[in-house]
């Protein structure tokens, strides 16, 4: 019943290969067995959004989704798009408006913001912005520094896009 | 805290998924989106001896317009339902009801079905499912059943599934051209689980006032309930004040963290108010 199952997943662009236990949420899969510790875990029951990470592309959270259930699948954490610059101007907006004192929910933020930078369409107004991170918990900055940061960097890209275009 | 140590089994088929469960017992869940399973099993609150995961069944999953229904499968993402542009057009009181079931993160897991057959007292879609007239398809070893909705919710956390028993899909007639929506919830914080909600669709206007009216409330009882009163009263062409003080004649409202009985009773009154006057704005506007 506590037997381990073999699964197969890539993270951060590394194929990883493991026999876990069914109970082992993804989260701690991540932070445990593969030492990527800067995804958190707070609430484990989804209300915190400190252990948001993507799956196939799509923002979840670690704490409801076991490691099993992520065989097969495509999983990046904050140390991924760190690396691979994907969320630099984001980081550093976040950076330069004081979005983060102690850090604990910095990840899971950063993880949600670029969900919603990635969706397209015109640049989201503060509200859409507040909605969008309404599943994701500061207890130290007060939200307006972080909607300031993540406002900033939407209107860069979109700026960026129509120089471009 | 952490969850009990469980058994785990990924079918590929409904049919092996209703096997699996029949052979578990009562020590077998089935996972779907799991965010709300695995949410309890963190906390104890429920200890299961296997998990039957059926969210990779992909015949369960995706929306398809049938007729003049639209078939919803029980596994299709809260966030691919909220995408949809035919849930958009032909079913908008669900598109405009999906804004409000949790965060982003959640609901890129959440399942439709997921959250019918949990039957939470203060969720959306079994609110929706009752305004719509939604059709559960159910599957068992047995075989499969339809049940309404009007005979799917019994109570809090519960309904008419018998053990085992797997939802497949829900089956929603599309409404006639001329038909409206009207939804309104109060929550503590965009994205939690209503103090108080409802959702309603009314018919279109013959004589003056709407061809039918099915007014469902969520949040004030143990699960989620049509008010006939109001619908009477709808239908008899009555003000929206005089409709709004019927709104919970026949319910039985439970006071809880959020607001006491009273209160309830008049967020209820107020959004019917509301949105029946809105309507009859639009109406007024448009005419
Ligand atoms: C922080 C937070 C906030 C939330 N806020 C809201 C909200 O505002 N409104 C809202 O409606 N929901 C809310 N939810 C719940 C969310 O919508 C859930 O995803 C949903 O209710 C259950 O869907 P699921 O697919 O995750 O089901 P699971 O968690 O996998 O399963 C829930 C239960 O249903 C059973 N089940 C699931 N699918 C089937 C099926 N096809 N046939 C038979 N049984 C099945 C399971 O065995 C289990 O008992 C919230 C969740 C969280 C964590
Ligand atoms: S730890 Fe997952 S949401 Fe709080
Ligand atoms: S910076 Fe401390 S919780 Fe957000």
């Amino acid at each position: 019943m506590s037997a381990t199952l073999p699964i197969t997943l890539t993270v951060n662009g590394e194929s990883v290969s493991a026999d876990v236990a069914p109970r082992v949420p993804l989260v701690d899969f991540l932070r445990e067995t593969l030492g990527l510790t800067g995804t958190h875990l707070g609430c484990a029951h989804g209300v915190c959004g400190a252990c948001t990470v993507r799956v196939d592309g799509a923002a979840v959270r670690g704490c409801l989704m076991l490691a099993v259930q992520a065989d097969g699948a495509t999983v990046e954490t904050v140390e991924g798009v760190s690396d691979s610059g994907e969320i630099a101007d984001l980081q550093d907006a976040f950076h330069r408006h004081n979005a983060l004192q102690c850090g604990f929910c910095t990840a899971g933020m950063l993880m949600t913001a670029a969900e919603l930078l990635d969706a397209g369409g015109p640049p989201p107004e503060r509200a859409e912005i507040r909605e969008h991170i309404s599943g994701n918990y500061c207890r130290c900055t007060g939200y307006q520094s972080i909607v300031d940061a993540v406002e900033e960097v939407a209107q860069a890209r979109a700026a960026d896009k129509g120089g471009q275009a | 805290m952490k969850t009990n140590a469980f058994a785990y089994q990924r079918p590929d088929t409904a049919e092996e998924a209703v096997r699996l469960a029949a052979e578990g017992g009562d020590g077998a869940r089935f996972i779907a989106g799991g965010q709300s399973l695995l949410a309890a099993l963190n906390f104890r609150l429920d200890e299961p001896e296997a998990l039957i995961d059926i969210s990779r069944i992909a015949t369960l999953r995706g929306i398809e317009r049938r007729e003049n229904r639209l078939l919803i499968g029980a596994l299709t993402r809260h966030a691919e339902v909220a995408a949809s542009p035919e849930v958009a057009r032909d079913l908008p009181l669900i598109a405009r009801a999906m804004r409000e079931v949790a965060h982003p993160a959640i609901r890129n897991r959440g399942t439709f079905g997921g959250s019918l057959a949990l039957a939470d007292p203060a969720a959306e879609m079994p609110a929706c499912a009752l305004a719509l007239d939604a059709v559960m398809h159910v599957l068992s070893p047995e075989g499969r059943r339809q049940v309404p909705a009007a005979e799917f919710f019994c109570g809090m956390y519960e309904t008419a599934l018998e053990p085992g028993e797997l939802l497949t899909g829900v089956e929603i007639p599309l409404p006639e051209p001329g038909a409206r929506h009207g939804f309104s919830e109060l929550a503590r914080r965009h994205g939690d689980y209503a103090m108080a909600g409802l959702a309603m669709m009314l018919g279109p206007r013959s004589g003056g006032v709407p061809s039918w009216a099915r007014v469902a409330f969520f949040g004030l009882s143990d699960c989620p309930a049509r008010s006939a009163a109001a619908e009477a009263a709808i239908l008899s062409g009555a003000r929206p004040e005089d409709c709004a003080a019927k709104a919970c004649e026949e319910i039985e409202v439970f006071g809880d963290l959020n607001a006491d009985e009273a209160t309830k009773r008049h967020y209820a009154e107020v959004m019917l108010r509301r949105e029946l006057t809105r309507l009859a704005n639009d109406e007024e506007r448009t005419a």
